[in-house]
């Protein structure tokens, strides 16, 4: 988009923690989701900037993991489920129908709220991203994208010598932090999180909340989270939604000092009824 | 304001202000009693103002104990987390305005009565008069969560610097007149300078309380009235 952003790549941050909104990434403008007659998500418009965290907060059932989905097309695989509006990134339209899906899911990763490894063993789940897409030439390259995307998610010291047992005889954390590694593997553009440490022990948090400081500088980043808190420390922009709609998005110092909502004030205070 | 789902967390927060409250009473009986003492030279009660002074030291401590407490355990967020700080800030002031106040008595208790009875001590009682009064406002928007009153507050300061200034010069006449009453006309000053300084935590309070309310700071064009520094070297303001 803005051709100056690429020989300043410092400039979207220092945007971002100004309060500023820097250059976006991915833009939603007037985003409605149904599944089946329930109205999910209503008329909700926002600008995701390009290598920042921008945390989702709201209740539950809100509508965080609905919009979150929107952004790598993961709702075409609910059958009842309606999307309409506009969702570009980097300016294309992702809803475009010649666009290749398997190929958008590559650039836009995803870790979900529940780990998922694949059932095979922990390098095979690592592996099996970049050997579909072609990004390692050989065995020994193969091994060093899993060996550094283990570690980047705190996962290597544990996993380094059961490289060849199941991930899914991990512990639910261990799970987790596999599946992060696993998403990061393809170097995706965007890397969508859906409560990535729900499941996670403090250590393990503040690891992947290092992790996911370290990745911005390269990706763009969309976490939903229930801890305020988290959303505080990891993002420099926040959305609050509610019943659907989008009701505050700002500067995320902005939004847990002062948010302008008297609704979102009463969420991140703790006044929800 | 909308409960928290956790009432405990209201109940504290509701500790926080009102030992701010009690913390504010104490220092305006503190500073009507020690300006009585002067008029009337009364070392009894000034010295019972001084005593006083550690009634707000402990409650500020406990203020301090209580809002590190609640943000460990309740994370605050938003207002809630202004209001914490604010809390502290605020606490602080009234200490301040406790020590000043604590000084003038001290004042009381060393002054030489032969030289009361002039109008200077006429001029003090107003400026405490006009003092207090910013002192209870401010309170009072901090209690009622009215940040407009806060304003007025923020506002209004200039006429206490307004009278210090005269006072100053009234006394600086008294001194050239009478060496004698020298050593009594600069404890005047210093009370004077006190009570003024009490109004500038007023003020300092007023700002804090803007901010838990609003979010923003105070800021603008604001009338002062201070002089004093000019009519030393001979200019005037
Ligand atoms: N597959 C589905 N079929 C039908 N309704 C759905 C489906 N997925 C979500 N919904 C509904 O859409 C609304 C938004 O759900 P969503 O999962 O996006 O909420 P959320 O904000 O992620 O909540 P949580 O914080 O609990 O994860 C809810 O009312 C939910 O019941
Ligand atoms: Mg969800």
């Amino acid at each position: 988009m803005n051709s100056a952003s690429i020989l300043t790549a410092e400039a979207p941050n220092a945007a971002a923690s100004a309060g500023l909104a820097p250059e976006p990434k991915v833009v939603a403008r007037n985003v409605d989701v149904h599944y089946g007659e329930k109205h999910a998500l209503k008329a909700v418009s926002v600008d995701i900037p390009a290598r920042a965290v921008t945390a989702f907060i709201g209740p539950s059932g809100c509508g965080k993991s609905t919009f979150l989905r929107c952004i790598n097309r993961m709702n075409d695989t609910i059958s009842t489920c309606r999307v309409t509006g506009e969702i570009t990134i980097d300016g294309q339209d992702i809803y475009d129908p010649r666009l290749d899906v398997v190929l958008l899911r590559a650039r836009v990763g995803m870790v979900f709220q529940k780990p998922n490894p694949f059932p095979k063993t922990i390098y095979e789940n690592v592996a099996y991203g970049p050997r579909l897409h072609g990004l390692a030439s050989g065995k020994a390259e193969l091994d060093e994208i899993v060996e550094r995307s283990l570690r980047r998610a705190s996962l290597w010291e544990e996993a380094k010598d059961r490289l060849g047992e199941s991930g899914t005889g991990l512990s639910g954390g261990q799970q987790q932090r596999l599946c992060i590694a696993r998403a990061i593997a393809v170097s995706p553009e965007v890397i969508l999180m859906d409560e990535p440490c729900s499941a996670l022990d403090p250590i393990a948090t503040a690891k992947i909340e290092e992790l996911i400081d370290e990745l911005r500088t390269n990706f763009t980043i969309v976490i939903v989270t229930h801890s305020m808190q988290q959303a505080a420390r990891v993002s420099q922009r926040t959305a609050f939604f509610h019943l659907g709609t989008l009701v505050e998005e700002g500067a995320t110092d902005q939004i847990f000092t002062n948010p302008r909502d008297r609704r979102t004030q009463d969420y991140i205070t703790g006044r929800f009824g | 304001m909308t409960q928290h789902t956790v009432r405990a967390y209201d109940e504290e927060l509701g500790t926080l202000s009102s030992k701010i409250n009690q913390m504010g009473g104490i220092a305006e009986a503190m500073l009507v009693d020690a300006v009585d003492a002067l008029a009337k030279h009364d070392v009894t009660k000034a010295r019972s103002v001084i005593e006083r002074d550690a009634q707000l030291d402990s409650i500020q401590h406990d203020i301090e104990e209580l809002a590190v407490l609640i943000i460990a355990r309740r994370q605050p967020m938003a207002n809630d987390l202004r209001h914490i700080m604010g809390t502290i800030r605020i606490a602080s002031d009234i200490e301040r305005i406790g020590d000043l106040v604590k000084n003038i008595a001290k004042r009381v208790t060393v002054i030489e009565e032969r030289f009361l009875g002039v109008r200077s001590v006429t001029g003090i009682q107003h400026m405490t008069h006009l003092v207090l009064g910013q002192v209870k406002a401010v309170l009072d928007s901090f209690a009622q969560n009215n940040p407009d009153l806060a304003r007025h507050v923020w506002l209004h300061d200039g006429e206490v610097d307004t009278l210090n200034n005269s006072l100053f010069r009234e006394l600086l006449t008294y001194m050239m007149e009478d060496p004698r009453a020298i050593t009594f006309s600069t404890h005047l000053l210093f009370i004077a300078k006190n009570i003024e300084r009490a109004g500038d935590h007023a003020t300092n309070i007023a700002e804090t309380v803007f901010f838990i309310e609003t979010g923003e700071q105070l800021s603008g064009p604001r009338p002062k009235g201070d002089s004093s520094v000019f009519a030393v070297s001979g200019k005037d303001a």
